[in-house]
């Protein structure tokens, strides 16, 4: 293996990622990672189904299922939207820019 | 009630940080929130250490509320608001745990820590230390609370309403997608019962949505005025967000949360279930 070893996010102890999908990634603004912005998990109806905020490294993480997505993002200096699909459980990645 | 006897503005509580008689009280689900800075004079109040039983599966009873109230410094004529992350589920869980024991003034700051943090708005880090008091609670206002029979006895008979997101409505998901979903309930929600998103009651700022936008989506749904209503979520805390909104805000009469919620129903042997949408 050569290079750096692929971002992978932090997950309590105990999780069984052959059961869980998680969806998880960065939001950043410019080169700058983004603490605390509202991150939204969106149905594929775009109903709302869950909400956190980014940790000091900006990185956000959702225990969502199969299927497609949208994350939506809030902060004072700016929006940000992008879908996401899930095909199975394991890990699914999706950073986010603010603009 | 009414908005105005339930909600205050941001800038309200701006203005009135170091009125006397008025407690800011900080509930999150994540209780490490406060510590990286809370509105000024604000104490914490953690929902799972101090308004749960440590034991059982119920809350703290009427001497356990008295002496936390007492230890934070909160007396009987106080005007306490309340904040939170999370869109304020738990600071409006705590605030329907302060109406069960009996507290006259009761308010919830619209839009909580996301709106505040939102608009830039100032936080401490300072610690906070309020002169104890001798608080007197009231016995459980049992006119809010629904208990598992009453609610399985609602099927069919009065309005159901599950505030959780459609895909945990219909059994995909077991838990609100931030937390893990291994649970060892069942999947799925009480039959007869309308699937009304908390999240439809407030804006994208975590504000509430106008009692004409409220009035307007729970008569959409099909929602009947002239019968009594219980609302469930998983826990009894987004629950506690829609019983706020139809109790405090639009002024319906009875109307309980139902707190053992779909942790509890989902367990039950031998009651019915409903999955799909």
């Amino acid at each position: 293996m050569c290079g750096a070893p692929a971002q992978t996010p932090s997950l309590p102890a105990g999780v069984d990622l052959e059961k869980e999908t998680v969806i998880y990634g960065v939001v950043s603004h410019g080169d700058a990672p983004v603490p605390g912005a509202y991150v939204r998990l969106l149905d594929s109806t775009g109903e709302f189904t869950a909400e956190v905020v980014t940790s000091a490294t900006g990185d956000f993480r959702f225990f969502a299922a199969p299927g497609d997505w949208t994350l939506s993002v809030l902060h004072r200096d700016g929006k940000a939207t992008a879908p996401v699909s899930a095909t199975g459980p394991g890990l699914v990645e999706a950073s986010l820019t603010l603009h | 009630m009414s908005r105005e006897d339930a909600l205050v503005t941001a800038d309200w509580a701006e203005q009135n940080l170091n009125t006397p008689g008025v407690v800011f009280v900080e509930v999150d689900e994540d209780t490490s929130a406060y510590d990286g800075g809370h509105i000024e004079g604000a104490v914490k109040l953690d929902w799972k250490t101090e308004l749960q039983d440590q034991v059982r599966r119920d809350f703290v009873n009427k001497e356990q509320f008295e002496q936390l109230a007492s230890e934070k410094g909160i007396s009987n004529d106080d005007t306490v608001v309340l904040y939170g992350g999370n869109n304020n589920w738990f600071a409006a869980y705590a605030y329907w745990y302060f109406k069960l024991y009996g507290h006259d003034d009761v308010k919830l700051l619209d839009g909580g820590r996301k709106k505040w943090e939102l608009d830039g708005r100032e936080l401490s880090k300072d610690t906070v230390s309020r002169e104890h008091t001798t608080y007197t609670a009231k016995d459980q206002d049992l006119s809010i609370r629904a208990f598992r029979d009453e609610t399985i006895a609602a099927i069919g008979q009065k309005n159901l309403i599950d505030v959780r997101s459609p895909d945990e409505f219909s059994g995909k998901l077991l838990a609100p997608a931030h937390l893990p979903q291994e649970q060892s309930q069942r999947g799925g929600h009480i039959p007869t019962a309308l699937n009304v998103p908390w999240s439809k009651a407030a804006n994208e700022d975590g504000t509430f949505k106008s009692d004409k936008d409220l009035r307007q989506l729970y008569s959409e749904v099909g929602l009947d005025d002239a019968k009594d209503t219980i609302a469930y979520c998983r826990i009894g805390e987004r629950s506690s967000h829609t019983w706020f909104a139809l109790h405090e805000l639009l002024g319906h009469d009875n109307v309980k949360n139902y707190d053992g919620s779909w942790t509890e129903y989902g367990s039950l042997v031998g009651v019915p279930i409903e999955k799909g949408a």
